[in-house]
């Protein structure tokens, strides 16, 4: 056959062709789901270690086990595992009825001895779980039938929303004493909708579905989970059908995205947040600075102009769906009473307070430009701020030496919605997450920690909310939200604590 | 002898070389900011658990001491466990070390196929529109980074015209046990073309992305080389004596244009090992470059310290063989 250069061009056109046609189309019926995640997994175990309290691989081991307390995509809580719990009169005991008929990946059963197991082995120092500061306040756990008691050490009011939390997963007594903890690394097995049949470490993880689930078997009967930490690489995943699902892409992506035929986008606001932390140092000592500072910054308009709209300006450190949320808290973007406040101090836009910011830049999405634009806010009033970018290692090491610049960007999330997880840990002093030194808002926490009745437990947090809101001890900016992207086929559930669950996803 | 000789020197270099590079990054990495036990903190964390995961991790102990414990430990093969995959470092990066080697390699294959067409082809047609067109062509590779060519060719060959797979190894729903991590090298021992084809369509972008500006200085070097040899009496002769063109590059011309590419191969492949760890991320591909960055972001301290070891040890290895491979093709060295 003679090639010409017309018919060489004709051929390429048909490959072409035929390569677009042939390769995955989002209109295709799906059998394996494939979905880029942005993180990778670094192991298993999801009870000790740096991962286990890393809140944004909580996915990957929600899909794998379960937790011993579910939380539905509302953060409320469900039944699971646990199907009934609670303290005994005088609160010198917990008690917990485990669900019957649940089996692991291997077919045992999964039996009350397995979640006394779990919980005696997580309140063991010597195990390596890093919320053992909550386990550990019981002990003397139990079996007996279907139900396990334990006796409380200190009584923790939080102790039965951890069980939906970090490291509150409930594994397998039996096979984990046979394999010992690198074979479970090697091979985890679960009760949850999902069993690992596949990990390529930094690479993905290939899911099968768990047909005798007590929570009824999974649509998708096989899931691969790609590890894909590159936002534009994720971009091009769902963009050429590579994937079906994908999450967190710059929003100015995620609206083009999802107004193309064949891609859906769900945005959803999670239990992170956007704040700044203020260590009571230097100008931080005087009210007037922290309180001009605050009033300064039109959180919406950050919003809008450089997160397309998506985020939820906060005034507290609750978002709309944690426990203690109080609306009436209000920290109105006043520029007038900012200028004011920082007159009665001996500042204005001639003679400026200085200091200085830090900021991460590309953590969270906008960090850095958000920071960028409240400077500029703060210089129209007579603030003059320096900005400092680290990097997340940085501040995790200052923060915990309570050496953080007057003002700090960070990020929290805080998924069971209790006040203690946001507002305690991240303002009481001597926690290693706060840089917030005051007494009076010591004083008013130190009680929280311990308070026996809720209802008298919440207006507490809510008290102390209002104070830090009115002395502007830190600043909170806003309640991010998720985007998630998936082709037609696939319906997502998003879940607001930000973790992407396979088990939620079905066909549309 | 000679050569021996001047092997055993570099082996001793070598040596000393990796001994400095540990100490440096042994103290770099614990002096930068960033403690790997700041980030593991729970939320009600006691100064007691503070020393406690200090202690652990053998922290609470001056970096001097910190040194000797883990150089006497990396003496005798152990390099730690990572903090964050809580596995004995040498096994991680053992593990990871072929699929960037196979990448490598593709990408070296690539540049060198590639960049020899190019000088081959401006020094045959030379003074025409074809040489100028290789000359703006490898201008213009090179004047681009190899993480926008991998941005540029996930775009083609990834959303455009889906050819080819935008992230990871291997797929993975393709069912296989390799016995070692050098699945392209295995694939190709057990003839298993389904996975060639597949291991294939994983790496021609990454590799792509990394071969096209070392292509291009490979074109600019060796077309400059052969410019200058085609000028030398010898080839003149050849021509003389009624050798074609075609034959005059590449049989007389080229085996001494190719010397000084070759060392400069080597030393850029060294640089195309380092571009790895972008190009790794970019194509969330699983080799050792991918790991760094994530040891880095963790402050994986055994980790960190352990990947850079061995990507010295390769940087040297690999110049050590370019040294040796000269002075074998170099006849005047040869018999020196």
């Amino acid at each position: 056959m003679k090639l010409s250069r017309r018919s060489l061009l004709k051929t390429s056109v048909a490959a072409a062709a035929f390569a677009t046609v042939g390769l995955p189309s989002f209109a295709q019926a799906i059998d394996e789901l494939v979905i880029a995640y942005n993180v990778t997994l670094p192991s298993w175990d999801p009870t000790v270690g740096p991962s286990a309290v890393n809140p944004t691989i909580q996915g990957f081991y929600q899909s794998v086990f379960d937790l011993y307390i579910p939380q539905n995509p509302d953060l409320s809580f469900g039944k699971g595992i646990i199907t009934d719990y609670g303290w005994n009169d005088d609160q010198s005991q917990i008690w917990m009825d485990v669900r019957e008929g649940v089996t692991w990946h291997n077919g045992d059963p999964l039996t009350a001895e397995d979640v006394a197991w779990s919980l005696t082995r997580a309140g063991n120092p010597d195990t390596g779980n890093p919320i053992q500061f909550i386990w550990g306040k019981v002990a003397n756990v139990k079996a007996e039938g279907n139900r396990v008691t334990a006796d409380v050490v200190e009584y923790e009011p939080t102790f039965f929303k951890w069980m939906s939390f970090l490291t509150g997963y409930v594994l397998p007594k039996k096979y984990y004493e046979e394999v010992g903890a690198e074979g479970f690394e090697a091979a985890p097995i679960g009760s949850g909708p999902y069993m690992v049949e596949k990990f390529e470490r930094n690479a993905f993880v290939r899911l099968k579905a768990n047909e005798n689930y007590w929570g009824g078997a999974p649509e998708f009967k096989t899931v691969t989970i790609k590890f894909v930490t590159d936002a534009a690489s994720r971009v091009a995943e769902i963009e050429s059908g590579n994937s079906h699902v994908t999450l967190e892409v710059p929003y100015e992506e995620f609206d083009r995205l999802k107004a193309k035929d064949g891609i859906d986008g769900v945005a959803t606001p999670i239990s992170d947040i956007g704040m700044i932390f203020i260590n009571d140092i230097d100008v931080m000592l005087d009210p007037n600075v922290r309180k001009a500072a605050a009033h300064a910054i039109d959180k919406q308009l950050i919003i809008d102009r450089l997160l397309s709209g998506y985020g939820v300006a906060i005034d507290t450190l609750q978002t709309p769906d944690y426990v203690a949320y109080d609306p009436s808290i209000k920290v109105p973007y006043d520029p007038e009473l900012s200028k004011k406040l920082l007159a009665d101090s001996g500042y204005s836009t001639d003679k400026p307070v200085k200091f200085t910011i830090q900021t991460t830049k590309g953590f969270k999405p906008k960090d850095y430009e958000m920071i960028q634009a409240i400077v500029g806010l703060w210089r129209k009033v007579g603030i003059e701020a320096e900005i400092e970018v680290y990097e997340i290692a940085k501040h995790y090491e200052l923060r915990a030496a309570d050496q953080l610049a007057p003002m700090a960007f960070y990020n929290w999330g805080n998924a069971v919605g209790d006040p203690t997880t946001s507002t305690g840990f991240a303002m009481f002093g001597p926690s290693p997450h706060s840089v917030w030194d005051g007494k009076e808002t010591f004083d008013m926490i130190l009680p929280l920690w311990g308070e026996k009745d809720e209802a008298k437990r919440i207006e507490g947090w809510k008290k102390v909310d209002a104070w830090i809101a009115e002395d502007a001890e830190v600043i909170p900016l806003l309640q991010y939200v998720q985007p998630i992207l998936s082709v037609s086929g696939v319906k997502v559930t998003p879940h607001h604590s930000g973790a992407l669950l396979p088990y939620l996803m079905t066909r549309s | 002898m000679a050569l021996l000789r001047s092997f055993l020197m570099r082996l001793i270099s070598t040596a000393i070389t990796l001994f400095g590079v540990a100490v440096i990054v042994f103290v770099v990495i614990r002096v930068v900011p960033g403690n790997p036990i700041a980030m593991m903190l729970p939320p009600g964390a006691t100064d007691a658990d503070i020393a406690r995961l200090q202690a652990q991790y053998g922290f609470d102990k001056s970096i001097f001491q910190q040194f000797l414990i883990w150089l006497g430990d990396v003496v005798q093969g152990d390099f730690g466990t990572s903090i964050s995959l809580r596995q004995p470092v040498s096994e991680l990066v053992l593990n990871r070390l072929p699929a960037t080697l196979e990448l490598s390699i593709m990408a070296l294959t690539i540049a060198v196929l590639l960049g020899g067409a190019m000088a081959l082809l401006g020094t045959r047609y030379r003074g025409t529109k074809a040489e100028g067109a290789v000359d703006i062509g490898a201008g213009m590779a090179l004047s681009i980074p190899d993480f926008l060519w991998g941005l540029v060719l996930i775009l083609l060959f990834g959303v455009l015209w889906p050819i080819f797979n935008i992230s990871g190894r291997i797929s993975p729903a393709l069912n296989i046990d390799f016995s070692t991590n050098f699945y392209l090298f295995e694939a190709i021992l057990r003839l298993r073309f389904d996975v060639i084809g597949d291991l294939l369509g994983h790496m021609l972008m990454p590799a792509l992305a990394l071969a096209i500006p070392l292509a291009a200085i490979i074109a600019q070097l060796l077309k400059q080389s052969l410019k200058e040899t085609m000028h030398l009496d010898y080839v003149t002769l050849a021509r003389t004596r009624g050798y074609s063109e075609h034959s005059v590059i590449i049989h007389e011309a080229l085996p001494n244009a190719v010397l000084p590419t070759l060392t400069l191969v080597g030393v850029q492949f060294t640089f195309l090992i380092g571009g790895t760890v972008i190009i790794e991320r970019l194509f969330s591909y699983e080799g050792l470059g991918n790991m760094a960055i994530d040891a880095v972001i963790n402050r994986d301290l055994p980790l960190i310290q352990g990947i850079v070891i061995l990507f010295a040890l390769l940087f040297t290895l690999v110049n050590l063989v370019v040294d040796m491979l000269y002075v074998v093709l170099n006849p005047r060295l040869r018999h020196a």
